[in-house]
């Protein structure tokens, strides 16, 4: 029999419906709180090496939000988003990919970002919109992007990267390369139409892109539950005939295992994979935002327990991996770097005036070189209302 | 040579290109297996296989997010929006997305071999969700570029440069003419540079103005005001971004007058861009008001749509008043 419908038909003959609640998902754990495995859980593939440039990657991003943050609050730069509680989920996730993987992030993905590479030098010419910033200065703080490193430049509207992750990864497909590409978003933008779309059109055209959500409890002020009444986001998954897990995203070691797993059956079978993290945005949305106006403080006090960098030292500390003491000493002089690194950026200067009209276009066209010249002939005329192009251009 | 129609002139556009390059891509709804519901990418699935042009999903984000990854990957995906009326759900990843894609990255990425081709204009009795004509949203976002082809050895040309060009376009296809506009075409692989118009008819009197399927409409009307002595000057501008301002400015310091037809509505049209610019460059060469004939500042009528249309005669007055000013 034909099924036009792509609907499995199985008969009864008394109505009753499903549950919406039919399918829960579990949450992979592998990593405990002390630093031990769950009885019954195993560690995945990890040596030495790698292990350490995680937790590396992990403290460098704490220390790098815990600055930021405070160097925004002084003044120093506009706008900060911090990743704290989900460090794990994002160095995790990233340390199981190959360097050629395309990462689509959201915008607190700064985890993958600096396990891929992204130097200290270039996260500060980012935040300070400099004319050394890859991005020439064009865009919000936090809004990262290398071509060199896979990571595509974020994009503040919420969810558009997933339609494209999933045309990324059709496309590394039909170019025969063995590259998947991996698309984070949080639980808020899972509701946009973005999502949608873009999970669908993945399952239809057999594209090698995991999709990594993190359910990080809140989309700014709004709950969970009040963005969402199924199982969290990886039951979606399955509405779209994707493979889906969930994990602990405290935990880096499920983080880790889970997304390894991911891509290698996106790859051997030319599909997307949903994979689900469950943790807890720990600061504030973003630097405008107070969580004291919709969440208590015992509440955020539950969660700092449940800190994903502790736990994986502590895991390191039992793998005879990690000197506790070098460790703190490597701390501190990391902030002290980072503060030598804000001085130099904040000094370097903005992007010329000729950036303005740049990249538009592959080559400017005829009005834009025709504005360019009006406005310089604008700036000539009263320079002091424009301190940072005066006198930097003929 | 051959004779084609549009269809038949975009179809081989699309073939020569994915001939050409393994990299060009076409996708959309219905367009496939089936061809397009207009027949455009017909035989491209039998010929390039399914990899290479498939149906997707009834969801133009979708599409357009697909489109703006595949190009961010360096490929050249031609998306087919099945009607412009339906590109609404994708205008955020066409204006947020593909239209920055290389500024907000300071040119680290870029979704340039990206070509949207979609349907628009009336004339079908499609009412208000099969006729609308929508390129001015689209002008007003720098980062796109928009063409519309008024005949079929426009469009394959047009379109071939479209997807050859390292920015994205929006190629609006005049459905109106699909099949009515028949002409000869070269069979060879032929690009015709995009942000140049064409002048298609000096004259000395007034300047009259359109593009794609308005063409006709206005050489109709110019045909009447010759056989009474007016001389126009014929432009199609074929770009809506960029737009060759040196070659309408040049005309209108000739003629003095300026007549602009486009079928969209005429509250922030694309006849009024040009009208400021061309006022603000011409202005002591103007010998009368420039006139733009326009749809009405209502939706897409259907059983209304003649008195809607900026037809021949409402250009035919607007040329008579422009000159008898």
């Amino acid at each position: 029999m034909t099924n036009p419908n792509n609907a499995t038909i199985s008969t009864v003959h008394t109505a009753e419906f499903t549950s919406g609640h039919a399918l829960q998902i579990p949450t992979l754990r592998i990593l405990q709180d002390d630093g031990s495995l769950y009885p019954g859980a195993e560690a995945p593939e990890l040596d030495k090496a790698t292990a350490l440039k995680m937790y590396d990657s992990m403290q460098f991003i704490r220390i790098l939000d815990e600055r930021m943050l405070a160097a925004q609050r002084q003044g120093r730069i506009s706008f900060y988003m911090q990743c704290l509680g989900e460090e794990a989920a994002t160095v995790g996730s990233a340390a199981a990919l190959d360097d050629k993987d395309m990462i689509m992030a959201q915008y607190r993905e700064q985890g993958a970002l600096r396990y891929r590479g992204f130097s200290l030098e270039q996260f500060m010419n980012q935040l300070f919109s400099n004319e050394k910033d890859l991005g020439k200065g064009r865009q919000m703080p936090v809004h990262y992007g290398s071509k060199d490193i896979y990571y595509m430049t974020i994009s503040s509207p919420l969810g558009t990267q997933i339609p494209q992750a999933s045309g990324y990864a059709y496309a590394q497909k039909l170019r025969g390369l063995k590259n998947t590409t991996i698309c984070y978003f949080g639980e808020g933008a899972a509701s946009e139409g973005d999502f949608h779309a873009g999970l669908n059109m993945a399952a239809v055209h057999k594209a090698p892109v995991i999709f990594f959500c993190r359910n990080n409890g809140y989309a700014i002020s709004t709950p969970a539950n009040e963005q969402f009444k199924g199982d969290g986001i990886a039951c979606r998954g399955v509405g779209y005939g994707i493979k889906a897990i969930r994990v602990d995203g405290a935990d880096i070691l499920a983080v880790y295992k889970a997304t390894q797993m991911a891509r290698d059956y996106a790859l051997e079978h030319e599909e997307p994979i949903l994979i689900e993290s469950i943790a807890y945005r720990l600061g504030a949305h973003s630097s405008s935002d107070d969580p004291s106006g919709y969440r208590s403080k015992e509440e955020e006090e539950l969660w700092r327990k449940n800190d994903p960098i502790s736990r994986f030292r502590l895991w390191l500390v039992k793998q005879g991996w990690l000197d506790e003491e070098a460790d703190k000493a490597k701390s501190d002089a990391l902030r002290q770097e980072i503060l030598d690194a804000l001085k130099v950026a904040e000094k370097v200067a903005k992007p010329g005036i000729e950036h303005l009209m740049s990249d538009v276009y592959e080559t400017p066209i005829p009005l834009l070189n025709e504005q360019l010249e009006e406005l310089k002939a604008h700036i000539r005329k009263y320079p002091e209302a424009y301190p940072v192009t005066a006198g930097r251009f003929e | 040579m051959a004779k084609m129609n549009m269809l038949q002139a975009i179809n081989n556009a699309l073939d020569l290109a994915m001939a050409k390059d393994d990299g060009v891509v076409c996708f959309g709804e219905d367009v496939g297996h089936f061809g397009g519901v207009f027949r455009a990418t017909s035989k491209l699935q039998e010929k390039y296989g399914k990899a290479r042009c498939f149906n997707t999903p009834l969801t133009e984000q979708g599409i357009a997010g697909f489109a703006n990854g595949m190009a961010a990957q360096g490929m050249k995906p031609v998306a087919e929006i099945q009607f412009a009326d339906y590109i609404f759900p994708a205008f955020d990843q066409i204006v947020n997305e593909t239209a920055k894609f290389r500024y907000r990255s300071g040119n680290e990425f870029n979704v340039g071999g990206l070509v949207f081709r979609t349907p628009y204009g009336g004339g079908i009795a499609g009412g208000h969700y099969h006729s609308q004509s929508p390129e001015a949203y689209f002008a007003h976002t720098p980062g796109l570029k928009i063409v519309v082809p008024r005949d079929p050895s426009q469009a394959k040309g047009l379109l071939l440069a479209a997807i050859n060009c390292p920015d994205p376009v929006i190629f609006f296809e005049p459905k109106k003419l699909y099949r009515a506009s028949v002409g000869e075409v070269s069979e060879d692989y032929y690009e015709i540079p995009l942000g140049k118009a064409e002048v298609l008819q000096q004259g000395k009197d007034v300047t009259v103005l359109a593009w794609g399927a308005q063409m006709e409409i206005i050489q109709k009307a110019v045909d009447m005001a010759q056989a009474e002595g007016i001389s126009c000057e014929v432009i199609d501008l074929r770009s809506i971004q960029p737009w060759d301002v040196d070659t309408v400015a040049q005309s209108v310091m000739k003629t003095g007058r300026l007549v602009i037809n486009h079928e969209a509505p005429l509250t922030g049209g694309f006849a009024a861009e040009i009208a400021s610019t061309i006022q603000k460059k011409c202005f002591l060469h103007l010998e009368s008001p420039i006139e733009r004939v326009c749809g009405l500042d209502i939706p897409y009528p259907l059983a209304l749509e003649k008195e809607y249309v900026p037809d021949h005669l409402k250009t035919y007055e607007a040329i008579k008043r422009s000159v008898n000013f």
